[in-house]
């Protein structure tokens, strides 16, 4: 975990557990806290999931989405044809 | 939400889209598909993805480290600076790539001023009192970490910046039009896109006429990527797709590209490796000088030469080009390997020959 935690990218959400002064908020990945910078994010509230990249929050995580993503790819996978359902879902806008 | 995210491992679906990719292979030539993030490539050899591929079917890893394509004449200016008594900040993976005579870490060894951070917040937060650098490397992804402070009065002037940052979306469209590039298909970098906007890799199929798909970092994530562009293949379209719309967006985040126009000009730059990459590169505009170290410093680096990007017999340049994979070099854990890395891609944790050293690369 501590290589992953100085790497630049990291792929893991963390949740904001505190919004403190000057665009800092102190963010949660599954037990390990961090303050990062949050002023790309106006707007984040406590309890929102966002992605870390070197240091500051630079975008929100849907739970919606990744329910949503989730259930596709079950579909997908198990209509083995790759439907038309399936790939309008996930297209871009 | 723990819960939900930790679904995107599961096994099961894994090897059931596995299925369905060599099904969906069946009867194509060779595919290659390229994806631009050393985040992929982490997930694709840490969970074994490339050995659920079929034959025919290659994930090629293009230019995707940040610190592997830094020039050595950058890297250079920041040994000479740490050098000559600066403290120079800069990310861990920075800090063991080599210049054309050391890398940071050697620098420091040598009794050279070098600090490593997560990020540029914490050398703000360390309230700097003497002239000191930040070696500020990245893409479109950490420049805004820097032009946001920059940009609303957070920095003091005692903090340089000696910027290195480079741009993957025009980098991607240089790769593709190499002439005889063999790549079939992209898996677009999920965090880049998560600023830049799914829109930016709209030229991918418009120009190229090759599926785009843009990726988050779970192996269902690229597992799901590769799915949907051997799908395209197959009906003969070409489309992008967000397949991470948890995370992005198609206009991306417009607070941080609104910094980034703010603070940043887009100039032609050198990527080690590949060379000069049209409009590629970002430079301090002339608003913030005060913070650029190139021209507070000219007096101690002046005399920096061009620099020797790749040492003989490295073959990082093809491997960022996604021409070699890291077991056709001939140094690969022989010459070169983690704790003695020849060239930059063995270095960062996002270096592709690193990956593969630490994760494995039989077969
Ligand atoms: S294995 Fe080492 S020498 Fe070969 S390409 Fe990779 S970094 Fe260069």
């Amino acid at each position: 975990m501590y290589i992953r935690v100085i790497a630049m990218c990291l792929g893991v959400p963390g949740r904001i557990v505190e919004l403190k002064e000057g665009f800092r908020a102190l963010v949660d990945f599954g037990g390990i806290r961090r303050e990062v910078d949050v002023s790309l994010l106006p707007g984040v509230k406590v309890g929102d999931y966002v992605i870390i990249h070197a240091g500051a929050a630079i975008s929100k995580v849907s739970e919606e989405d990744a329910l949503i993503t989730l259930k596709l790819w079950k579909e997908i996978a198990e209509v083995m044809g790759y439907g038309k359902r399936g790939s309008s879902n996930i297209s871009s806008r | 939400m723990g819960e939900v995210l930790d679904r995107f491992r599961d096994r099961a679906l894994i090897l059931k889209l596995a299925k369905l990719i060599k099904g969906l292979a069946k009867g194509l030539d060779k595919i290659r598909i390229m994806h631009v993030c050393g985040t992929h490539e982490h997930t694709i050899t840490h969970y074994g993805l490339r050995h659920l591929m079929p034959p025919n079917v290659k994930l090629i890893a293009g230019p995707g480290c940040p610190v592997c394509i830094v020039p050595a004449r950058e890297v250079d200016e920041a040994v000479k600076l740490a050098l000559s008594g600066v403290t120079v900040y800069t990310y861990g993976d920075m800090y063991k790539v080599p210049g054309s005579k050391m890398s940071l870490a050697q620098a420091r060894a040598k009794g050279g001023k070098v600090k490593v951070v997560y990020g540029f917040d914490d050398v703000l937060r360390k309230r700097v009192k003497e002239d000191s650098v930040f070696f500020a490397v990245g893409f479109e992804t950490t420049a805004p970490t820097v032009a946001s402070p920059l940009y609303e009065g957070r920095v003091p002037e005692v903090i340089k910046l000696l910027t290195s940052y480079r741009l993957t979306v025009p980098v991607l469209r240089y790769v593709l039009s190499l002439k005889a590039s063999p790549i079939r298909g992209v898996i677009c970098p999920g965090h880049v896109s998560a600023i830049t906007g799914a829109s930016a890799w709209e030229y991918v199929v418009k120009d190229f006429k090759i599926p785009a798909v843009i990726a988050g970092f779970e192996p269902l994530d690229v597992m799901i990527a590769v799915t949907e562009i051997l799908k395209q293949l197959r009906e003969g379209k070409a489309r992008l797709v967000n397949e991470y719309s948890r995370v992005v967006s198609y206009e991306g985040n417009l607070r941080a590209k609104q910094y980034l126009k703010e603070v940043f000009e887009v100039v032609d730059g050198k990527w080690r490796g590949i060379g000069l990459v049209p409009l590629s590169k970002l430079k301090l505009k002339d608003e913030f000088s005060t913070w650029d170290a190139r021209l507070y410093f000219e007096d101690k680096l002046r005399d920096i030469g061009e620099g020797d990007d790749i040492k003989p017999g490295c073959k990082c340049a093809e491997v960022i080009l996604g021409i070699m994979e890291p077991k056709d070099c001939p140094m690969f854990m022989r010459a070169c390997t983690p704790s003695k890395p020849l060239g930059p891609c063995m270095v960062s944790s996002e270096g592709t020959c690193h990956i593969w050293a630490k994760y494995g690369y039989l077969g």
